[in-house]
C-alpha cells in the first residue's frame, strides 16, 4: 500500500460499495473511509426485493448489509442522501449535488445500475412501477394486495420473481414479453419453458411474443396496459422490467474509459490508477472466457469489492471466480454458473417434467455455463468444472444415473 | 441474545452476541467477521457460508436439510460437523454456540 493514511471515498452506497467500505476495515486499512450514498438508507441487499422482502418473509433489518452501528463503530463515515454529480481528476474531489467538494487521494465508484425505462405514452402515470431500490419495493408491494391485478413489462428474472411473489400475496400476475419466450436473453430455451409452465400452473398468465404501445389511465392512474396489436391489458399497476443501464455518467464526463460501463482490470482500477470502479456499473475482465462483460449479480459484486480492498491495502489478489447467479421463484431453486459464450451445444441433464434438471452449455468437450433448476450437485460441481476448463465426457454428463462426482472424476 | 463464538482458520476466536431470530451467518456478517462470505446472503444457493459446528452443538443446532445436504456434498473440506451458518437459526438453545470457519469459502 502507497500511504496508509490515504483518503478512500466510495460513491454508491449500494452492494459493492458498502462491501468495499468492510472489506478494507476488515483488511485493516486505518486511514480515513466516506461512503456517498443518494438512498436515504444505509447499504442493503437487493435480491429480496423481488423475493422474500416482497412475500412478506423478510424485514428492513434483514436486508441491511450491517447493522447501522456498524459504520461509526468501524470509522466510517455513511453520507446519505447525497448525489455525486462530477468528478474532478485534477483536483481529485467528488463534487456533490449542491456544489460541495469531498477530497479523495483514492476513488471507489460503486454507482451500480438503474432500471431501463420505457418512453412510450403514459409512462410517467402513477401505479407504473420499476424495482431496483428499496423504495420502489415498497411502492409495488402496496400495489399488489388480493385481488389487484399487476401487468409486468419485461419477462426476466425481475419480472418472474415479482410474478410469482404477486401470485403469493393473492393477486392477478399477467407478464408481458416481446420475445418469443421469457428470459430470452439471459436463460436457454429449456428453462424458459420450464418456468412459463410453472408459473401458468399457478394462475400467472403471458402475453409473449407482443410489444407495449403505451399504458392507458384514467385519472392521472394506470388502468391498462396498451399491447402493439391494439389490445389492452387492464391492470391496477404496472412493473416496468426491462433491464438496467450502469450509472456512468460522471465516470464518462470525467474522461475515464467507458464501454457500456467503466471499463476496469482485474484489480477492479480503471484507466485512471487513483480511481476503482466496482460492481454493476463495471465492463470487466472476464479470464476464464478470454474477454470482457458487464455482469449485475451479487457475486459481482463482492469479488470487485474484494480486488479493490485488496489493490488499495496492498493484498495479493483474490483468486478469480466464476460468476454466479441464482433465482428463487415460488419453491424453485434456479442456479446458474458461467455464461453461455461461443457454446456450440446444449445438453440437459435430468429430466424438466421432474422440475430437477440442468442445461449444460458446452464449447467442445469444455462447459462454459450450467442452469441449474433444483439441482445443487449440477451447479456446484458444474461450477468447478467450468473454473477448471477440463474437457468432460457428453455422454456421463447426459446420463442422470451417472453421479456429478463421477462425470468429474 | 446468544452469545456465539467464531473461530477462524488460525484461532482468532471472535464472541458475540446474537439476537436470536438471526442466522448463524447473519450474526458474523452484520458484525464483518472475516471467514465466512455468503454470497447469496443466506438463500441457500452458494455455500460460502460453511462452518464446523462443535461436537457438543450437533444435536443442538438440528440436522441440515436436504437442499443445504447437497449443497455441503460438494463444498470443499466438508466434514461430518459441517453446516451452512445460514441454516442455522439462533435460539437461547444455542447460547455458547462454538462453530469453527475453514481456511477459505472458495
Ligand atoms: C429486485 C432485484 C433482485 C435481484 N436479485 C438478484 C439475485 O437473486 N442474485 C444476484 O446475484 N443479484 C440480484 N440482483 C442484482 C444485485 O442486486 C446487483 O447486482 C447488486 O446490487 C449490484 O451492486 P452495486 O453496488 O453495483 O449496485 P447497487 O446495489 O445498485 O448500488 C449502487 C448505489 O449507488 C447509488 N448511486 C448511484 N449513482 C449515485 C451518485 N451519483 N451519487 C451517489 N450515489 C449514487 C445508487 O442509488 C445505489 O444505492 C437483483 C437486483 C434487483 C434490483
Ligand atoms: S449464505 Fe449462501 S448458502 Fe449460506
Amino acid at each position: 500500500m502507497s500511504d496508509p493514511q490515504a483518503r478512500v471515498v466510495i460513491v454508491g452506497a449500494g452492494h459493492a460499495g458498502g462491501t468495499a467500505a468492510a472489506l478494507l476495515r476488515q483488511y485493516g486499512y486505518a486511514g480515513p473511509i466516506t461512503l456517498l450514498g443518494d438512498e436515504p438508507i444505509a447499504p442493503y441487499q437487493r435480491p429480496p426485493l423481488s423475493k422474500a422482502w416482497l412475500k412478506g418473509e423478510a424485514d428492513a433489518e434483514s436486508l441491511a448489509l450491517k447493522p447501522v452501528s456498524f459504520y461509526a463503530e468501524h470509522d466510517i463515515v455513511l453520507r446519505l442522501g447525497v448525489k455525486a454529480v462530477a468528478i474532478d481528476r485534477t483536483a481529485k474531489v467528488v463534487r456533490l449535488e449542491g456544489g460541495e467538494a469531498v477530497p479523495y487521494d483514492i476513488l471507489i465508484l460503486a454507482t451500480g445500475a438503474r432500471a431501463r425505462r420505457l418512453a412510450l405514452p403514459g409512462a410517467d402515470l402513477k401505479g407504473m412501477l420499476e424495482l431496483r431500490t428499496a423504495a420502489d419495493a415498497e411502492a409495488l408491494k402496496a400495489a399488489i394486495g388480493a385481488g389487484k391485478t399487476l401487468a409486468i413489462v419485461g419477462g426476466g428474472y425481475i419480472g418472474l420473481e415479482a410474478a410469482a411473489s404477486a401470485r403469493a400475496l393473492g393477486a392477478e400476475a399477467v407478464v408481458i414479453e416481446v420475445l418469443p419466450r421469457v428470459l430470452a436473453r439471459v436463460a436457454s430455451e429449456p428453462l424458459s419453458s420450464f418456468f412459463q409452465d410453472y408459473h401458468r400452473a399457478r394462475g400467472v398468465r403471458f402475453e409473449l411474443g407482443v410489444g407495449v404501445a403505451g399504458f392507458e389511465g384514467e385519472a392521472g392512474h394506470v388502468t391498462g396496459v396498451k399491447l402493439s396489436d391494439g389490445r389492452v391489458i387492464a391492470c391496477d399497476a404496472a412493473l416496468v422490467g426491462v433491464g438496467a443501464v450502469p450509472n456512468e455518467e460522471i465516470a464518462r464526463d470525467a474522461g475515464l474509459d467507458c464501454a457500456n460501463g467503466v471499463v476496469v482490470d482485474l484489480e477492479a482500477r480503471t484507466s485512471d490508477p487513483a480511481i476503482f470502479a466496482i460492481g454493476d456499473l463495471t465492463n470487466r475482465p472476464m479470464p476464464l472466457y478470454g474477454r470482457a462483460h458487464r455482469l449485475e449479480s451479487v457475486p459481482n459484486a463482492l469479488e470487485q469489492a474484494k480486488q479493490a480492498a485488496c489493490a488499495i491495502v496492498g493484498r495479493p489478489a483474490p483468486a478469480g471466480e466464476v460468476p454466479w447467479f441464482w433465482s428463487d421463484q415460488y419453491d424453485v431453486k434456479l442456479q446458474i454458473a458461467g455464461v453461455p459464450f461461443e457454446c456450440d451445444e446444449t445438453l440437459v441433464r435430468g429430466d424438466p417434467a421432474a422440475g430437477k434438471f440442468a442445461v449444460f452449455h458446452l464449447k467442445g468437450n469444455t462447459v462454459q455455463a450450467v442452469e441449474a433448476v433444483n439441482a445443487p450437485p449440477e451447479f456446484m460441481m458444474g461450477k468447478q468444472l467450468i473454473a477448471q476448463r477440463r474437457a468432460v465426457a457428453r455422454e456421463k454428463l447426459a446420463d442422470p444415473t451417472v453421479s456429478m462426482k463421477e462425470v468429474a472424476a | 441474545m446468544a452469545k456465539i463464538t467464531y473461530i477462524e482458520h488460525d484461532g482468532t476466536e471472535h464472541t458475540i452476541d446474537v439476537k436470536p431470530g438471526l442466522s448463524v451467518m447473519e450474526g458474523a456478517v452484520k458484525n464483518n467477521i472475516p471467514g465466512i462470505d455468503a454470497d447469496c446472503g443466506g438463500a441457500c444457493a452458494c455455500a460460502t457460508c460453511h462452518v464446523y459446528v462443535d461436537d457438543a452443538w450437533r444435536e443442538k443446532t438440528g440436522t441440515p436439510s436436504a437442499m443445504e445436504e447437497s449443497m455441503l456434498d460438494f463444498a470443499e473440506g466438508v466434514e461430518p460437523n459441517s453446516r451452512l451458518s445460514c441454516q442455522i437459526k439462533v435460539t437461547d438453545a444455542l447460547d455458547g454456540l462454538v462453530v469453527r470457519l475453514p481456511e477459505s469459502q472458495h
